[in-house]
């Protein structure tokens, strides 16, 4: 019952952060809304037994990609925003896309079939601990994704520094 | 025990409440945050079914999920920055260089 009613909260509050992101004004308050909602998500990773998700997803996101956009808004200087519209003129159209779309998805959850289970039960996850195992998931069968990873990294500090140079 | 169902029906609400603020924003920061949030609700999906199917593929993919969303986020906000240095403008009815 407890984990059900928590589900239900974490449920409830995604949601509603979720939709704060995308109806504040101020640029601000949406990625801070964002940091709330990241780290609930963080919450419901513990419930599904990844703790090193948990926090990579805290370190990461929150840490770094929301800092990021933080810098970025407070270096923009977006004053006269809040005194703007917010939303294209069509947004009606959007929402009503976007919620049938949502109830095709609902409806067809139903029929979902589960596949094969595969060799990493709980007992196996916890005598190895998490982190343990998913390095080595990820550095046998994974390892040759995990070298082009890197490259995507190195790729995008190139092109940011390449983009945001000054040309003279 | 919550079904898997559930998890999926919440990634679903999360994905389309960041594909719509994707349509309805001007503002291009909310529309990459709203990139950001489509990939999360994903992330949970993922790591949902690696508990649910005892694979822990799902929670290597999360990971190679949050590198190329580092990797986009960092791009994104570049060519952002070089949009307002040039343009002055961070709405996207005020970019219509291409015509498209």
């Amino acid at each position: 019952m407890l984990p059900v009613i928590f589900f239900i909260y974490f449920a409830i509050a995604t949601t509603t952060l979720s939709i704060l992101v995308i109806t504040r004004k101020n640029p601000i308050h949406s990625v801070l809304f964002m940091l709330a909602l990241f780290f609930h998500i963080a919450a419901l990773y513990l419930f599904l037994n990844a703790e090193f998700l948990a926090a990579v997803q805290v370190i990461l996101y929150a840490g770094a990609i929301l800092v990021l956009f933080l810098f970025v808004i407070t270096m923009l200087n977006l004053k006269m925003e809040v005194f703007t519209e917010p939303f294209i003129g069509e947004w009606p159209l959007s929402v009503s896309i976007g919620v049938s779309i949502l109830l095709l998805i609902f409806l067809s959850i139903r029929d979902f079939l589960k596949g094969p289970l595969g060799p990493y039960t709980i007992d196996v996850i916890q005598q190895e601990t998490n982190t343990k195992i998913v390095g080595k998931v990820l550095y046998t069968e994974y390892l040759f994704p995990f070298e082009i990873a890197s490259i995507i990294l190195l790729i995008a500090i190139v092109g940011a520094m390449v983009l945001a140079k000054k040309k003279n | 025990m919550v079904p898997l169902e559930w998890y999926i029906g919440l990634s679903t609400i999360i994905f389309m409440v960041g594909v719509v603020g994707f349509m309805i924003r001007r503002n291009l920061i909310i529309m990459l945050v709203c990139v950001e949030l489509m990939l999360n609700a994903v992330n949970i999906s993922l790591v949902a079914f690696s508990h649910y199917l005892q694979d822990l593929r799902g929670q290597v993919f999360v990971f190679f999920i949050i590198t190329v969303a580092a990797a986009e986020a960092a791009i994104g906000l570049a060519i952002l920055v070089t949009l307002v240095r040039n343009k002055g403008a961070v709405h996207t009815d005020e970019i219509t260089d291409m015509k498209g």
